[in-house]
């Protein structure tokens, strides 16, 4: 049986997967949840993953949620090549460190500031300048921390190959910048490793998943789906305080 | 050299890699790192004209702050090497030194069931679970002012929502996250809870499962190493006679005052 993946490509997790298991060739069924019609919220995806959330995988009767998880899942169980995940305990250790400091760092800033421009006025509520203001200074010094603690003047996060650290990064990377925050203008360090990631990943792989969060303004003819709205409108503005 | 790594228990990410590291009976140099007394959290120290600063106290914040660039316990250092973020040193750990199968089990869905855990826990448990120590303890401590109760209420009710996540996803009926054996996502699940017990908010009062998980953890793990990497945070009101750095004071108020919103 072939491992199906839950996907909507608007997710930079979801990203991240879908560009590793093409990029690697693993045989995949592309299952499409889409987030703005609330399909995570089926009962159907539910029986998938609990947690209501996307990524997720199933792969026969196994389940499997968070995409640093499936990441390294599939990354042992199709043996890709050692770089994305190196088998030398020091550099691994490094990828490790990255996917652990991402999650309260980089994730959080560059969602909050797409939540502040894109999800909060879908949800019809109102937006607040200050708080993307906030949330790209929040994002500023995580770049900070990043350019100078994790890529330095390295190739890539982990040497001179790229590995899944600078795969999980720039989908999160990518997602400020479908918004209209251009977070490589005037970091040319950071642009510089962009484009290396870029042609690493392949560049129509790479266009080919940030399809759908480049081209964001189509999103603005989207109906939300109402019972969505609903369930969002306590999360969103407890995020926005 | 040995492998060093720079702790204060005070910090559930510390004890986390405490006690697997004593557990297994890997051999390493405690550098204690006290966070309030340090000033570890920020910039750079001026040279030591600051009233309080011993000699000893500098030349470890300069040593430290070689270590981690990002100033945050826990720190390893082997040799030349240098790592911070507890998963990440966890996992080296366990790698380095070969520890026993069920911390991290070669199973490729097993194995996966834990990182599954370790990434869920980092925006659930461990965004909820240590605001109760900031509430009740550390934001009175450096402000000099008590939240109204909402605050905390609001905490908890978050808390609530991750707990209840945590029995029905990844403990269900399970005697561990991952089976029958303690694992990594065990141990870096109860030392975040392990924190609101010990401001008082008992949080395995009214839920049995947790409370009998919580017993066999505390069991696997070794009852003596659990009490001995928990005493600080357990005896959290001798924090209160602490002097605070006042640069450090000053430094994080900005941070508290957002905190407090």
């Amino acid at each position: 049986m072939v491992v199906e993946l839950f996907l909507d490509l608007l997710s930079q997790p979801c990203r991240a997967l879908f560009i590793f298991a093409k990029k690697n060739n693993i045989p995949f069924v592309f299952k499409h949840v889409e987030l703005l019609k609330g399909h995570h919220h089926s009962e159907e995806f539910g029986k998938v993953n609990v947690l209501k959330k996307v990524p997720a995988l199933k792969d026969g009767a196994f389940t499997l949620a968070e995409s640093i998880a499936i990441l390294l899942y599939l990354s042992r169980k199709f043996n890709t090549p050692d770089h994305w995940y190196p088998s030398d305990l020091q550099k691994r250790a490094q990828v490790d460190e990255y996917l652990s400091w991402q999650h309260a760092t980089i994730r959080e800033k560059g969602c909050k500031i797409f939540i502040t421009k894109v999800l909060v006025p879908l949800a019809g509520q109102p937006f607040s300048p200050e708080t993307l203001e906030e949330a790209v200074e929040e994002l500023n010094s995580a770049l900070k921390q990043f350019e100078e603690k994790f890529l330095q003047d390295k190739p890539f996060i982990v040497g001179n190959e790229i590995s899944l650290a600078d795969l999980v990064a720039i989908v999160e990377l990518m997602q400020p910048i479908g918004v209209g925050c251009d977070i490589f203008e005037d970091r040319p360090k950071l642009s510089e490793w962009r484009n290396r990631v870029e042609e690493a990943v392949g560049k129509e792989l790479f266009q080919e998943a940030h399809e759908i969060i480049l081209n964001i303004k189509e999103l603005s003819n989207l109906q939300i789906d109402p019972q969505l709205k609903e369930h969002l409108a306590p999360v969103l503005r407890k995020m926005m305080k």
